[in-house]
């Protein structure tokens, strides 16, 4: 299997899916002319031409409502947030209108959109551009939730999530473009809404995704060389949850840690620990976990930003706690 | 306007551009994270528009705001040592480039959400309004600001409610890497505050005396209790949208035709050709902006880090609110 960076999955899936389908089209600011701030769009412009490679004004509300209603009419837009903290000035548009309107009007319309966007912190980018607001999204029901963490999960469910004729909120990390992992050749699609098993392990179960995952897989080598043996089931998407691989890792390990790289209070962690509290109580032979960010905007300075997100040691010192 | 306001004006063109090419420096170097977005070649812009203020005036704008600070009073080392992330920024360090402010130098804030201070500037002078102070808030933002709701929903506000607002527009023609006219209905954005009933001027911002001129003016007015004002005003960015801006969107013999127009160059010819200054004197000048800059860097080289307790400070005004959890 070929090694790609996640930038590149990414690209790869998008560009297959407008090969594939002339319904699907982009819009966002930047995505054209500059190629994406992330550069994942780069060479499309030239490609595809400017019908459907959309550069928009800064205008956060209009590129998704405008999406919401090109979707209704049966397109298939990817709409662009250049980050996610711009997603708040788009929030009445996914929260009122892309995760109801096809309830509220009985299934009457269809709305197959995906909004990518780019969340994380961890480049020094102060508060404001630096949130991890996963969680706050997968609150609404309506909507689902993806946030891959290595390359073949991030090509096959951009894929699945163009293709969904249910809106997604599509969730890049700003500091994993470059992760390179391996790709399966040619055409593949990964279902949304399946948790993974992305290393086994007896001892203790580490609940991740996107970025929490990339901390847990290197904790666990570091645990591994201590005799530790972790298994981690990577998310993958926040909604739908999938606990299935949580409970099955959990009934086997009867201790568990959750790795998100967001705030800890209503978090990812407090979702996550509640249902192995409400579904595998007898199972529990130690208090869960959580390894978050700390509850302060994200400064500027360097060292303070790095105490403030969740590292490695974290991610150990927590394992070490259940065990 | 005396010798020394004259000289003043180059003076403070020539801090901001030489305080900008040491930030650059510096990044390249790894010293600076995050975004770092040069005001190089519009510094006529902000420093003839805040040297017709009164005290009294708030100024607010958005991230690209080191000359603003700098003309707002914030000493050049300061802002180095906000850029370096050090405790005797003017944020402490835990602002960076694009989060500078000073309040007692009635400076408001470099904001990083596009547009979203527009409604602030709007709050802003309603406190002044509310108070019964002549103060007006000069509130200053890209072209490509003024396509998202904030900015219509500010602007539309401050004119049906009469507030002392100077709304200043930077046209450097671009967002990003968008050209005003292919993300703007009209390109003169001075017609959108036509939209709002607000009076307006267009002004060649290359040029400081000009922008000062205009923003006196505009200022008068909206002291006189008139209500808002527009100034949208022309200039053109040098450097990249941020570092690392691969600028794609534009030939470098756009840039180059620009740089013939450089708002310093033409001051420093207005200031000679009209003998206001000589030569030697604005050499003097630049030796001293040289001195300031090294001893600047220095400074801000040899600062303190914030402490590991600054994280969690200044979340609430309350003290300890925050550390229920994850300390
Ligand atoms: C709401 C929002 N959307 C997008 C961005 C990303 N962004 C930062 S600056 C910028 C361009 C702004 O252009 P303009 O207003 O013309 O100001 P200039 O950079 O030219 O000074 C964009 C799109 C942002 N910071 N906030
Ligand atoms: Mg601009």
């Amino acid at each position: 299997m070929p090694k790609i960076t996640m930038r590149e999955a990414i690209s790869q899936a998008l560009w297959e899916e407008m090969e594939r389908d002339p319904k699907v089209f982009v819009l966002g600011e930047e995505v054209g002319v500059w190629g994406g701030t992330y550069a994942v769009t780069k060479g499309f412009y030239d490609h595809f031409g400017a019908e459907r490679v959309r550069d928009t004004p800064i205008a956060e509300a209009a590129i998704i409502g405008a999406a919401i209603g090109a979707a209704m009419t049966g397109l298939r837009p990817v709409a662009e947030l250049m980050t996610i903290n711009f997603a708040f000035s788009a929030m009445d548009h996914i929260v009122n209108e892309a995760a109801k309107l096809h309830y509220m009007f009985a299934g009457q319309f269809v709305l197959p959109l995906v909004i990518r966007t780019v969340g994380g912190g961890g480049r020094q980018l102060g508060a404001t551009h630096s949130q991890t607001p996963d969680a706050i999204f997968a609150h609404f029901p309506g909507l689902k939730v993806v946030a891959p963490g290595t390359p073949e999960d991030a090509k096959g469910l951009l894929k699945s999530a163009i293709r969904s004729d249910d809106p997604v909120l599509f969730i890049e990390h700003a500091t994993m473009y470059q992760v390179r992992g391996e790709v399966p050749e040619g055409e593949y699609t990964i279902p949304i809404g399946q948790s993974k098993i992305q290393r086994p392990g007896k001892d203790v179960t580490i609940v991740a995704y996107s970025k929490g995952l990339e901390l847990s897989m290197k904790a666990a080598d570091q645990l591994a060389q201590e005799g530790v043996e972790a298994e981690i089931v990577d998310l993958r998407s926040l909604r739908p949850l999938d606990m299935g691989p949580v409970y099955e890792s959990f009934k086997k390990t009867n201790r568990a840690v959750i790795v998100e790289e967001g705030w800890k209070s209503f978090g990812v962690g407090a979702e996550v620990a509640a249902r192995i509290y409400e579904d595998c109580f007898d199972y529990l032979d130690a208090p869960i976990q959580r390894v978050a960010q700390k509850e302060v905007p994200l400064p500027y300075n360097r060292t303070l930003e790095q105490m403030a997100l969740p590292q490695v040691e974290d991610v150990i010192k927590a394992v070490k706690e259940v065990l | 306007m005396d010798k020394e306001q004259y000289l003043d004006l180059f003076y403070q063109m020539v801090l901001i551009r030489r305080v900008e090419e040491r930030a650059a420096e510096l990044y390249q170097q790894g010293k600076i994270g995050g975004f770092l977005h040069l005001y190089i070649g519009q510094e006529a812009v902000s420093t003839g528009l805040i040297s017709a203020r009164l005290p009294q005036d708030r100024v607010i704008t958005a991230y690209r705001d080191h000359g603003v600070a700098i003309n707002c009073g914030i000493p050049a080392n300061i802002v180095i040592a906000e850029l370096l992330g050090k405790a005797t920024g003017c944020s402490q360090g835990k602002g960076g480039s694009m989060h500078m402010a000073d309040v007692s130098k009635n400076f408001w804030g470099g904001h990083a959400i596009v547009g979203a201070h527009l409604p602030l500037a709007s709050g802003l002078a309603l406190g002044d309004k509310y108070a019964g102070k002549d103060g007006v808030t000069i509130c200053m933002f890209g072209d490509g600001a003024t396509n998202i709701g904030y900015f219509h929903e500010a602007v539309n506000l401050s004119k049906v409610w009469d507030l002392p607002v100077l709304w200043v527009c930077e046209n450097n023609l671009y967002g990003m890497g968008t050209a005003v006219e292919r993300a703007s209905a009209v390109s003169e954005i001075r017609q959108k505050a036509e939209g709002y009933g607000i009076p307006n001027e267009r002004v060649e911002g290359m040029n400081v005396l000009e922008v000062r001129d205009a923003a006196a003016k505009a200022l008068d007015y909206c002291r006189s209790g008139k209500g808002p004002f527009f100034l949208e005003i022309t200039t053109y960015r040098y450097r990249g949208h941020s570092m690392g801006d691969p600028e794609r969107y534009r030939k470098a013999e756009e840039v180059k035709k620009w740089q013939e127009t450089d708002p310093i160059g033409i001051y420093h010819h207005y200031l000679t050709s009209n003998t206001i200054a000589l030569e030697a004197e604005l050499d003097a000048l630049e030796a001293k902006v040289a001195d300031e800059v090294q001893a600047a860097v220095a400074f801000a080289e040899s600062s303190p880090e914030p402490g590991p307790e600054a994280l969690f400070e200044n979340v609430y005004v309350e003290k300890g609110t925050s550390i229920q959890v994850n300390k």
